[in-house]
């Protein structure tokens, strides 16, 4: 007999959202409420698996009686509270925190963000030609996944993946501070000379396309990245007995990364290195 | 948690750094020669990993006995502590005033920040260069404010060693520094405290009466100074009293955010996860704040005997002191009395006899700003990144590793002190309806006596200048800090109280009082405070990361330019500003943008 668990009965509470009644959940955050009730909040460092670090600011909503804007992914809805999304001070916010990423880091990879830029009227250029940006160079020094730091936000979600939320190897911290922090492994060092067991769930949850498969990057720097001619397969990896669901991406019939749905109950889109980078046998046609 | 550690060996010298603070390691699994037993046994667990709070006192061990931190020494660190060396090179690279990279023994610090670029920094910096060159064993490095504002410019020297050795030079001529610098231990010894205190042996004051009375290494001076009477009036009123007599007095955090102790206090002690713990925010880093640097070293005893009726009243048995890095006589004074306080029964297992157990352990910050914000300073303690963590939960349901915590700024408990004496009633009448009590001011830039001034609350910016004897030509007043503002010269009348400055639109923040004449060029003066800011932003959020960048890119475009020619930057300066008080997480990025604002709109600076 199948049984699924139904947890513990959680109460709901109303608040009002845009002068609306909301009905959630207790703990509910109110992103959470957002996109319950169908409102797109634009989102970056928020992680479907991962706790919100609320770095990012780029989903700050408006409460009344607040004193400044609370990011929508971390702020738990509380019962009475007069929650506004889309109000000038947010848009003005979201705006100018999109133009500032827009102008130090290259975003060209990151899903959804030209429509955000679009729809909030953020204008990157506007901070002038000097505008200091991060200006680095991709590092690559492993033949797995390449790390292009000039595509990254700071949003931390690749330190938490790698730390006491899901990898436990810690191989990865933000070292430096202020606009000179960047993601490294101690020293600076190659990953090779690092505690990476390469299990790769930090790509899983890099939301710019700064961590990426060493196969997405060379076919993207030889003009052959096609998403739209990808197909998306998951199945069950063979390695061992677990039975982690991935997610084979295949274009021309070449494996060219592996994901893993987030919404897996064991796993939540973990893998380990074997089912992320260990498909070369597949397709071996020799 | 498997842990890597690369290949480099730590230097014996680096090794008794280490050693020295966490004693000999037990085994090969803590960095010790591998022995037969270490085969049969592992160590890890929470037990093995519950000792990281020691890793800030672990970097600052080889940093003072080596004057940098190499991978061999990181790494040894680790093992002993059982921390991923990729945290503790995060941990490591977040402090100003810890180096990965190898440097001279000796570092001096020159500050260059408001108060002494007003008196002179910049040819001091280019005569110390000159002098301590390539070669000479001295790294010179340019430093924001390091509390000495009234004895700009000032310069601090470090020399690593065993123990490491401090100088402080100010006023500083470029051969008091090189002096300083080269043999710390000639150098002339530093003024005492009290010399900071224009009013030292005046009558009637309240926060300030012993500094320069006392001998503030003497325990026995200090109890025949009034030393104790509140501590023993606390045990007599009990905990749930001592809260009641706080709250009643009406005191505020003397901090910035003006929050009621009182509130803080009961917040706390009503929390029913334990322990609770007590934190003493000394991380005084506001450019041209020293107030709290002039109390602990001239009345160190006071602090202590405050911690422990504010730990008494919360329910604590620990507090931290949590001790700016750039306070090295502060730091050693306060060792010195907590050791004899507990030497002499006032700290420990059995507080005057009284069945009350405290301690208080103090901790040294490492050159940053931001570890003054409340949660930055818990993750600091911690051993982390001192980044803010988001609020709620707030510090009283969840602050210092993970338990209910009631921070105080050295101020805000030393005013508990005369809170208990002369009880709440008494206490109350002082200043005005919503501030009451004695306020500390400090006083620096073109005024005769610059200082730390005790007036009680209700005195207005025009009294504390005529205290300190303002010099002609004053242009504009900067109150609060680099994250207050600026005020005219015409507007002496505002009264320095937290709802006076207010009314006025400005703010009181952390007490300080920077009066500024025609011959500081204003423009270059926002472009330093945009540069500490940008500096000192810990780089958790976007607003703040960035936009502290682009503020200073903006008003470096703009220090030579005004009217029309300004006006397109002074609109993004606006729109970047907005945001980042809206939408970054913690106090930093929310007022970073503060003293440039006020400078544009109240001195038309750019006009």
């Amino acid at each position: 007999m199948t049984v699924t668990p139904l947890g513990i009965p959680r109460r709901m509470l109303e608040f009002t959202l845009d002068g609306e009644e909301a009905r959630v959940p207790e703990g509910s955050t109110i992103l959470d409420a957002c996109r319950a009730a169908g409102k797109d909040v634009p989102t970056l460092c928020e992680g479907d698996t991962l706790r919100p670090k609320n770095a990012c600011r780029v989903c700050v909503v408006e409460v009344e009686g607040a004193r400044t804007l609370v990011p929508a992914c971390s702020r738990k809805a509380e019962p009475g509270m007069e929650v506004r999304t889309d109000t000038e001070r947010a848009r003005h916010s979201r705006k100018v925190v999109l133009e500032l990423l827009a102008s130090s880091v290259d975003l060209s990879t990151t899903p959804k963000v030209a429509g955000w830029l679009q729809e909030y009227e953020a204008k990157p250029d506007r901070f002038g030609p000097d505008a200091a940006r991060l200006n680095e160079e991709p590092k690559i020094d492993n033949d797995l996944y390449v790390r292009d730091y000039d595509k990254c936000i700071l949003c931390y979600k690749c330190v938490d993946a790698c730390g006491d939320q899901w990898q436990n190897s810690f191989a990865i911290s933000v070292a430096g501070r202020g606009f000179d922090a960047r993601i490294a492994v101690e020293h600076d060092a190659p990953l090779t000379d690092s505690a990476c067991v390469y299990c790769g769930n930090c790509i899983e949850v890099c939301p710019t396309g700064a961590l990426s498969f060493k196969s997405e990057f060379d076919m993207r720097a030889a003009g052959t990245w096609d998403e739209s001619a990808q197909t998306e397969t998951t199945t069950v990896c063979a390695y061992c007995g677990v039975g982690c669901n991935l997610t084979l991406h295949v274009q021309d019939n070449e494996i060219v990364k592996v994901t893993s749905p987030h919404d897996n109950p064991v796993t939540h889109g973990n893998l380990c290195i074997k089912g992320r980078f260990g498909y070369q046998h597949v397709q071996n046609r020799d | 948690m498997d842990l890597h550690f690369g290949d480099s060996k730590p230097t014996d010298e680096e090794r008794a750094a280490v050693d020295g603070l966490l004693g000999p390691p037990e085994s090969s699994w803590e960095g010790a020669d591998r022995s037969d037993a270490d085969l049969r046994w592992a160590r890890g667990g929470r037990e093995a990993r519950d000792r990281r709070d020691l890793l800030l006192p672990g970097l600052h061990a080889i940093n003072d006995r080596i004057g940098w931190i190499s991978e061999g020494a990181l790494d040894y660190l680790c093992r002993r502590l059982t921390v991923p060396p990729a945290e503790a090179y995060g941990v490591a690279t977040f402090y100003a005033m810890f180096s990965l990279k190898p440097r001279p023994a000796t570092v001096l610090h020159v500050c260059t920040d408001l108060a002494c670029a007003a008196a002179g920094a910049p040819e001091l910096c280019a005569g110390v260069e000159e002098r301590l060159g390539l070669g000479s064993g001295v790294s010179v490095e340019r430093s924001p404010c390091l509390g000495l504002c009234e004895r700009a410019p000032a310069a601090l020297a470090i020399k690593a060693g065993d123990p490491v050795r401090t100088a402080v030079s100010a006023p500083a001529t470029v051969q008091d520094a090189v002096l300083a610098a080269s043999s710390p231990d000639s150098a002339p010894e530093e003024p005492p405290a009290a010399l900071a205190v224009p009013q030292a042996g005046q009558d009637g004051l309240m926060l300030l009466h012993r500094v320069g009375a006392v001998d503030p290494s003497s325990l026995d001076d200090y109890r025949a100074h009034g030393g104790y009477t509140a501590l023993r009036r606390a045990f007599e009123l009990g905990p749930a009293g001592v809260i009641r007599e706080v709250t009643d007095s009406g005191l505020v955090g003397r901090g910035g955010a003006a929050f009621p102790t009182g509130r803080k206090w009961q917040a706390t002690a009503s929390q029913p996860d334990r322990p609770h713990y007590l934190v003493c925010n000394a991380d005084e880093s506001e450019p041209g704040t020293f107030k709290d640097r002039v109390l602990m070293e001239g009345d160190p005893y006071a602090l202590v005997e405050a911690m422990t009726i504010a730990g008494y009243a919360t329910g604590a048995h620990r507090g931290y002191l949590y001790l700016r890095g750039e306070y090295p006589r502060a730091l050693r004074l306060l060792e010195h009395a907590v050791g004899q306080a507990r030497a002499r029964g006032l700290l420990g297992d059995d507080v005057l006899g009284q069945g009350y157990a405290f301690d208080i352990e103090i901790r040294r910050g490492a050159g940053a700003y931001i570890c003054g914000e409340e949660t930055a300073l818990f993750n600091s303690i911690e051993g982390y990144r001192g980044e803010p963590r988001s609020k709620p939960p707030f510090p009283v349901e969840k602050g210092l590793f993970g338990k209910p915590t009631v921070e105080n700024n050295v101020e805000t408990l030393v005013n508990v002190l005369p809170v208990l004496t002369m009880g709440a009633p008494a206490y109350a009448k002082i200043g005005t309806g919503r501030s009451t009590g004695p306020k500390l001011f400090c006083v620096s830039g073109s005024v005769q006596r610059p200082g730390v001034y005790e007036v009680p609350f209700g005195a207005t910016l025009g009294d504390v200048l005529t205290l300190a004897g303002v010099r002609d030509g004053l242009r504009a007043v900067l109150l609060g800090g680099a994250a207050g503002g600026f005020v005219r010269a015409d507007e002496l009348d505002i009264p320095l109280t937290f709802e006076g400055t207010r009314e006025a639109g400005t703010t009181l923040g952390s007490g300080l009082v920077m009066a500024f004449d025609d011959s500081v060029p204003l423009p270059r003066l926002l472009l330093r405070i945009a540069e500490f800011f940008r500096d000192e932003s810990c780089g958790q959020c976007v607003p703040c990361r960035v936009g502290t960048v682009r503020q200073e890119e903006a008003l470096h475009r703009i220090v030579e330019r005004t009217g029309a020619d300004a006006a397109g930057d002074i609109a993004l300066l606006r729109e970047v500003g907005r945001a980042m008080r809206d939408a970054s997480i913690c106090g930093l990025g929310q007022t970073a943008w503060n003293a440039v604002e006020s400078a544009i709109d109240r001195l038309g600076a750019y006009e």
